[in-house]
C-alpha cells in the first residue's frame, strides 16, 4: 500500500545515492517539485532516465546530482539547447556525465520491457543510423519465425521512479489523465515509485473508466504538493508555463546566473512555494 | 503581388504538399507551422498527430513543445507514448512524416545528435527524438529546413535518421518498404531524389531567387533538374492564415509577464 507522506520524507526513503532514477512525464506532469527536493537534499552520483530531460534534469545535472543519464531527446522544447546539459557533455562542468542514447521507440519500449518483467524490448528501429555504433545497450536479435533482425535495447528498471499525477484518494490509488506519456511503464518498472499530486480527494471519480489509474498496492509514496509540475502542467488544473520555458534558456546560459537562480528557487525554497507558482501560470493563461 | 519572407514562402511551399488525406507525425518548429497552415486552408480533413500521443489535433495556435496542453484539448484522442510508437507509428499507420533538422547530407540523411566526434563534441545537439523511427516507419517523409552552408553538407558528422543512406537502393538492401524522403522544402528552392542514384535535386525555385543563391548556400555541388518550375508565390489567404497563426501563438506562449522567478 501506498503511504501518504511529506515530500522531504518521501525523497528521503526512497532516493538513495547512485540509485538509478527516472522521473517521467512527456512535457505534461513533470514531477518538478519533487525533483527539487532531490536536490535539496544533495543526492550524489545518481543515473537519471527520462525521454525528454528538460528543463528539470539540465538542473540536476547542472548542481552535479547526476553521473549519468539515459534519454532520448535532450533539448529545451521549441526554444532550443539544455545549456547545463551541453555544458557537462562539451566541457564536463560540472562533473563528467556519462551518456546512454536512444530514440524515442526505443525508451518507450524498454519501459514497457521493464512493465511487463522482461529482460529487453525489440522494435524495428534504428535502421541505417549512427547511434547503434556509439551505444553499446543497442544490439539485435533474429526473429525465429521470420528471420527479420530486429533491434534489441535493455529493459529500464529503475530503483524508483518519480512521476507527478492530478489526483490520489487517501488510500493511495493514483489517477492521471491528458498526455499520459510513459508514466505508468515507468511506475511499473520500478522497485519503488513516488507520485506527487495535485489534490489528495475522497473519491477519485474517474471521468471515464479508461483512464490511467495506479493502484495504491503498486505505489510505494504518495505526496500532495500542489503546483507540483511546474512550469510543465498539469490538465484540468494550470497552463504550461510557456514563458518560463524561454526565460530558462538566459537563466541557464551561463553558470553563474544559473546557480544563483538554484539558490533562491530551489535551496532557498519549500515545495509549498509551486502552489503559488502554478496559481500565476493558471492567471497568466 | 505581397511581399513574403522566404521564411513564409517555406512554410507555405511545405504546407501545400499535404493533402486530406494525410495522416501526418508532426515534427516540432518548422514543420509544425507548415502542417497547421494545411489544415487552416487547402486541407481541413488532415490527420495530425504528434509524438506526445495526440491524434487528430486542431491547435488553435502552435505548441512550443510537442505536448502541448492545446493538442490534447483539441485531438479526437489520445494515446500513451508507447502506443504511440508501437501501434501507430511501427503499425505502419502514418502515411507521412514532416522532419527539420540541424544538418542534411544529398541523400536527405539527417544529424539532430553532434556536430564533431561523439565521444567528445563541439556542439552537443537534443539528439534523435522520435525520427530514427520516424523515418524508416511513415509511407514517405517531408523535410524542411533553410538552405544554407552550415545545415546542408557534404558529409554528416552523425547520421541520427536514415534518408536514402548511401543512395540508389539503400534503403531496399537495408529491408525497408517505406519511401523515405520524396520533397525537401527550403527557404529558396524544393529539392526532390533523383529517380535512380536519389541524389537531392532542385526541382523548383522560389519566385526571385536564383541558381547562383541556391548553389552559394549549399554544402555540396547541388544538381539541377532539367525541368525547373518557379515556386507560386503565396496567395493572400495562405499568408493570411500564416501570420494569423504565427501572432496568436507569439501572444500566447510569451504569457503576459516573463515570469522568471519560478519553477
Amino acid at each position: 500500500m501506498a503511504r501518504i507522506l511529506s515530500l522531504a520524507q518521501a525523497v528521503a526513503e526512497n532516493v538513495k545515492d547512485g540509485d538509478t532514477v527516472a522521473m517521467e512525464g512527456f512535457t505534461h506532469l513533470i514531477p518538478y517539485a519533487a525533483g527539487h527536493e532531490v536536490i535539496r537534499q544533495g543526492r550524489k552520483d545518481l543515473f537519471l532516465v527520462r525521454m525528454t530531460p528538460d528543463i528539470l534534469y539540465d538542473q540536476l545535472i547542472g548542481v552535479g546530482a547526476a553521473r549519468g543519464m539515459k534519454f532520448s531527446w535532450g533539448g529545451n522544447p521549441g526554444v532550443g539547447s539544455l545549456h547545463r546539459f551541453r555544458d557537462a557533455v562539451e566541457n564536463q562542468w560540472p562533473r563528467p556525465l556519462e551518456i546512454e542514447e536512444h530514440s524515442h521507440a526505443a525508451m518507450a519500449n524498454a519501459y514497457e520491457a521493464g512493465a511487463t518483467n522482461l529482460p529487453f524490448a525489440m522494435l524495428r528501429g534504428y535502421i541505417g543510423a549512427d547511434l547503434p555504433k556509439v551505444n553499446a545497450n543497442i544490439k539485435s536479435v533474429t526473429c525465429p519465425f521470420t528471420g527479420e533482425v530486429l533491434a534489441a535495447v535493455p529493459a529500464i528498471r529503475p530503483d524508483v521512479t518519480i512521476i507527478h499525477a492530478q489526483r490520489a484518494d487517501r488510500k493511495g490509488n493514483v489517477l492521471l489523465e491528458g498526455i499520459v506519456g510513459v508514466q505508468k511503464e515507468a511506475v511499473l518498472a520500478a522497485t519503488r515509485s513516488i507520485v506527487t499530486v495535485e489534490e489528495i480527494v475522497d473519491e477519485l471519480n474517474p471521468p471515464s473508466p479508461n483512464s490511467v489509474v495506479l493502484p495504491t498496492w503498486a505505489v510505494t509514496a504518495v505526496v500532495h504538493v500542489p503546483g507540483g509540475a511546474f512550469p510543465s502542467y498539469a490538465h484540468g488544473y494550470y497552463p504550461r508555463s510557456n514563458a518560463f520555458y524561454i526565460a530558462w534558456d538566459e537563466i541557464a546560459r551561463d553558470r553563474e546566473t544559473f546557480t544563483a537562480w538554484i539558490k533562491e528557487n530551489v535551496l532557498d525554497a519549500k515545495p509549498e512555494d509551486f502552489a503559488r507558482h502554478a496559481a500565476k501560470s493558471a492567471k497568466a493563461a | 503581388m505581397t511581399d513574403f519572407t522566404p521564411t513564409e514562402m517555406m512554410t507555405i511551399a511545405a504546407s501545400r504538399e499535404l493533402s486530406n488525406d494525410d495522416v501526418c507525425f508532426v515534427g516540432i518548429g518548422a514543420p509544425s507551422a507548415a502542417c497547421n497552415v494545411a489544415r487552416l486552408t487547402h486541407a481541413p480533413d488532415i490527420t495530425l498527430i504528434y509524438e506526445s500521443g495526440t491524434v487528430g489535433t486542431k491547435p488553435d495556435v502552435l505548441p512550443l513543445s510537442i505536448g502541448d496542453g492545446e493538442l490534447c484539448d483539441t485531438a479526437l484522442f489520445t494515446v500513451s507514448v508507447p502506443e504511440m510508437f508501437r501501434y501507430w507509428l511501427q503499425g505502419g499507420r502514418i502515411t507521412t512524416g514532416f522532419l527539420g533538422g540541424a544538418q542534411i547530407d544529398r541523400f536527405a540523411n539527417l544529424n539532430t545528435t553532434v556536430v564533431g566526434p561523439y565521444d567528445h563534441p563541439k556542439v552537443r545537439l537534443p539528439g534523435g527524438g522520435g525520427a530514427p523511427e520516424i523515418a524508416s516507419n511513415c509511407g514517405r517523409i517531408f523535410i524542411t529546413m533553410a538552405l544554407s552552408k552550415r545545415g546542408f553538407v557534404e558529409k554528416l558528422p552523425f547520421i541520427t535518421s536514415m534518408g536514402h543512406g548511401e543512395g540508389g537502393d539503400h534503403r531496399e538492401r537495408l529491408g525497408m518498404k517505406t519511401q523515405g524522403p520524396t520533397r525537401v522544402i527550403t527557404d529558396l528552392c524544393i529539392l526532390e531524389p533523383d529517380a535512380e542514384t536519389k541524389e537531392l535535386t532542385v526541382v523548383s525555385i522560389h519566385h526571385g531567387v536564383t541558381r547562383d543563391e541556391i548553389v552559394e548556400n549549399c554544402g555540396w555541388a547541388i544538381k539541377f533538374a532539367d525541368t525547373i518550375i518557379e515556386t507560386p508565390v503565396p496567395t493572400e489567404t495562405e499568408l493570411s492564415v500564416l501570420r494569423d497563426i504565427n501572432a496568436r501563438t507569439k501572444k500566447a506562449h510569451q504569457g503576459t509577464d516573463k515570469d522568471k522567478e519560478a519553477a
